[in-house]
């Protein structure tokens, strides 16, 4: 195990050096002059060549890559023309409602997905079947934007029982400086009535952003459940008369988890790019709404650091997911680089 | 005696899911070529404003209901499929010839080549797509050239891999090597006798990326950085709708449900054609 942890660190290590590289090459390669793009056409050349001097962006390319490279490795890129501050402080503030929306809909996704997975192929063909495949094909060809704005139609209609918007209700003063996550610092310090809120306005997002992974796990869960099925173990098991919910969920679901957990992997990426809209829609104060202002406006360094933090993200989400992998089939950690 | 077409026919026939998002792809290109004489309004898809029919429901007049500028929806839905299909053609008319050649010089070269491009592939397969494709519109200025161009640039990499893993599974054939021994060019080999052989999986691979280019570039059009207005888009339409939910539901919806009848036909016809020509595409 170790050394199969240490190829793919190293593997990690190359690709995020290459993110970094690719995100400075398409900001420098861009005709026109990023401190004008962001003054815009009104401001003075005066105006332009004092940014651009602040920016850096007076020395030759090398230099610059140099000084991009020792700020990346150390978090930090630069100043936010939107906000003024540093972007790695806004990062910092934006991101722990992200990641508590991300975890919630990862939560949502495993307790859903794969149960009605492994159900769906259990009663192979039968009403069951075939509802959950509608189901997940719809989760899955759905845009991420429709089904937010359903779901905001249908709070509307159940009274505003789900808040759409926001992570708090204004009135619940509560800093959350614990885990930085509401939902668990309000419960650490028995705040019930905050947690209970918070938890509320982390519902519709969370279901938005989880709709295509549920669809699209719950459709590998069940084919890859039909698939082991078919193996001469489960036969063999079946012929002893090993119940079958035993062998589904003691022999059969530790196999078949292995493909849902590749697709995640890759659901990742889809799953950050939906975070863009789904933030946007809820107003949900993380990283993808920061990210959308800070393109809207033309932030340079924002739009940098939140693309390498959602690039970071993906890789170490995979890099986790890899680990698990390989805990639950220990023949691909020898197997494959 | 039946011909491989007619075989492939016969298949596709029996698949009665297929032959529906078959039909559904039809009506929307058909939808997007012929859209001044198909839709009920086709001045509607510009910059009109009518204020007696703003936000009006969908009723026997207007299908879909009126926009906030009075505008039918239905005919915008209708024009818009002409950007979405736009883009598609644009992304994957050159995403797909660049992705299948360096796939299949990476997997027929190996060595050297095959290293250069499999990491560089790997490295921009490790990128959140639509946040490249934001940053990238961002830089540029948000227009249809310029979405198509972000799409493109992270595009080709999903065929490159895929027919990278084809071209390696055949290179060790047979009939690769009896072409080699006969003194045939490499590019006799890979156009002639390894292109051949991934046609099934870039047929599949192109249908369903279809759909999720129509997806992509609505949701980028949908954050803003997509198709400007008055140019109908329906990732746009939805975003305007939007404001004025819940009240005009059918505003952000009913364009909503454009996107979704598109991508959804793409995608049952992908798969159809998945099952039909039985390729593994991952």
């Amino acid at each position: 195990m170790g050394s199969y942890l240490l190829r793919r660190a190293a593997g990690f290590a190359f690709v995020l050096f290459g993110l970094a590289v690719v995100i400075f090459v398409i900001a420098r390669i861009v005709p026109g002059d990023p401190a004008r793009i962001a003054l815009g056409p009104l401001a003075t050349s005066e105006q332009v060549v004092q940014l651009r001097t602040e920016m850096g962006l007076d020395r030759p390319a090398l230099v610059q890559f140099g000084t991009y490279i020792a700020g990346v490795a150390h978090g930090e890129f630069g100043k936010s023309l939107l906000t003024n501050r540093l972007v790695s402080r806004d990062l910092a503030e934006a991101l722990p409602a992200t990641l508590e929306l991300v975890l919630l809909t990862l939560l949502l996704i495993a307790t859903v997905a794969m149960p009605l997975g492994m159900l769906a192929a259990r009663r192979h063909n039968s009403a069951v079947d075939n509802i959950s495949r509608l189901v997940s094909l719809l989760g899955v060809v759905t845009p991420g934007f429709v089904v937010a704005i359903l779901l905001q139609l249908l709070a509307a209609e159940t009274g505003r029982f789900l808040p759409i918007t926001g992570r708090l209700s204004p009135d619940l003063p509560f800093t959350a400086d614990l885990t930085h996550l509401l939902v668990i610092d309000a419960l650490l310090r028995g705040r019930f009535d905050v947690a209970w809120d918070a938890l509320l306005h982390l519902i519709l997002p969370a279901l938005a952003l989880s709709a295509a992974g549920i669809g699209q796990i719950m459709r590998i869960t069940r084919s890859a459940m039909l698939d082991i099925a078919r193996r001469e173990h489960v036969d063999t098991l079946r012929s002893f008369g090993v119940p079958g919910h035993v062998i589904a969920l003691k022999y059969m679901l530790r196999l078949a988890s292995v493909a849902p957990l590749t697709i995640l992997g890759l659901e990742f990426a889809s799953l950050i790019g939906n975070a863009f809209v789904v933030e946007l829609v809820f107003s949900w104060p993380g990283i993808a709404s920061y990210g959308v202002r800070a393109i809207l406006s033309k932030d340079f360094n924002a739009v940098m650091g939140v693309v390498l933090v959602s690039g970071l993200f993906f890789v170490v989400a995979n890099l986790l997911i890899d680990m698990l992998i390989g805990l639950l089939d220990p023949r691909l950690r020898r197997g494959r680089a | 005696m039946i011909s491989n077409r007619q075989r492939a026919w016969r298949r596709l026939r029996r698949n009665p899911i297929a032959v529906v998002g078959g039909l559904m792809v039809l009506s929307v290109i058909l939808a997007a070529i012929f859209a001044p004489w198909v839709a009920p309004f086709p001045t509607h898809a510009g910059a009109v404003v009518d204020f007696r029919h703003r936000h009006s429901p969908p009723d026997a007049l207007h299908w879909m209901g009126t926009d906030n500028a009075g505008r039918d929806i239905l005919s915008r839905v209708i024009f818009g499929y002409r950007v979405s299909l736009t883009l598609v053609a644009g992304v994957l008319g050159v995403a797909m010839p660049f992705g299948v050649l360096l796939g299949m010089a990476a997997g027929y070269f190996r060595g050297r080549t095959e290293f250069v491009i499999m990491r560089l592939t790997d490295i921009m397969l490790a990128m959140p797509p639509l946040v490249m494709a934001l940053a990238i519109t961002a830089i540029l200025t948000p227009d249809l050239i310029n979405a198509m161009i972000a799409i493109t640039a992270l595009w080709w990499t999903w065929h490159c891999r895929l027919i990278y893993r084809v071209t390696s599974s055949i290179v060790a054939e047979d009939f690769v090597e009896a072409a080699r021994l006969s003194g045939a060019s490499h590019a006799h080999i890979l156009l002639r006798e390894i292109l051949p052989n991934c046609m099934a999986a870039i047929s599949v691979k192109t249908t369903l990326d279809a759909g999720f280019v129509i997806l992509f570039g609505a949701t980028l059009s949908f954050l803003g950085l997509g198709v400007q207005p008055p140019t109908p888009d329906l990732g746009t339409m939805v975003a305007t709708g939007a404001q004025f939910l819940p009240d005009q539901w059918w505003e952000a919806v009913m364009p909503g449900l454009g996107v979704l009848y598109a991508i959804l036909g793409f995608n049952l016809l992908g798969d159809g054609l998945r099952d039909m020509l039985d390729v593994e595409i991952g």
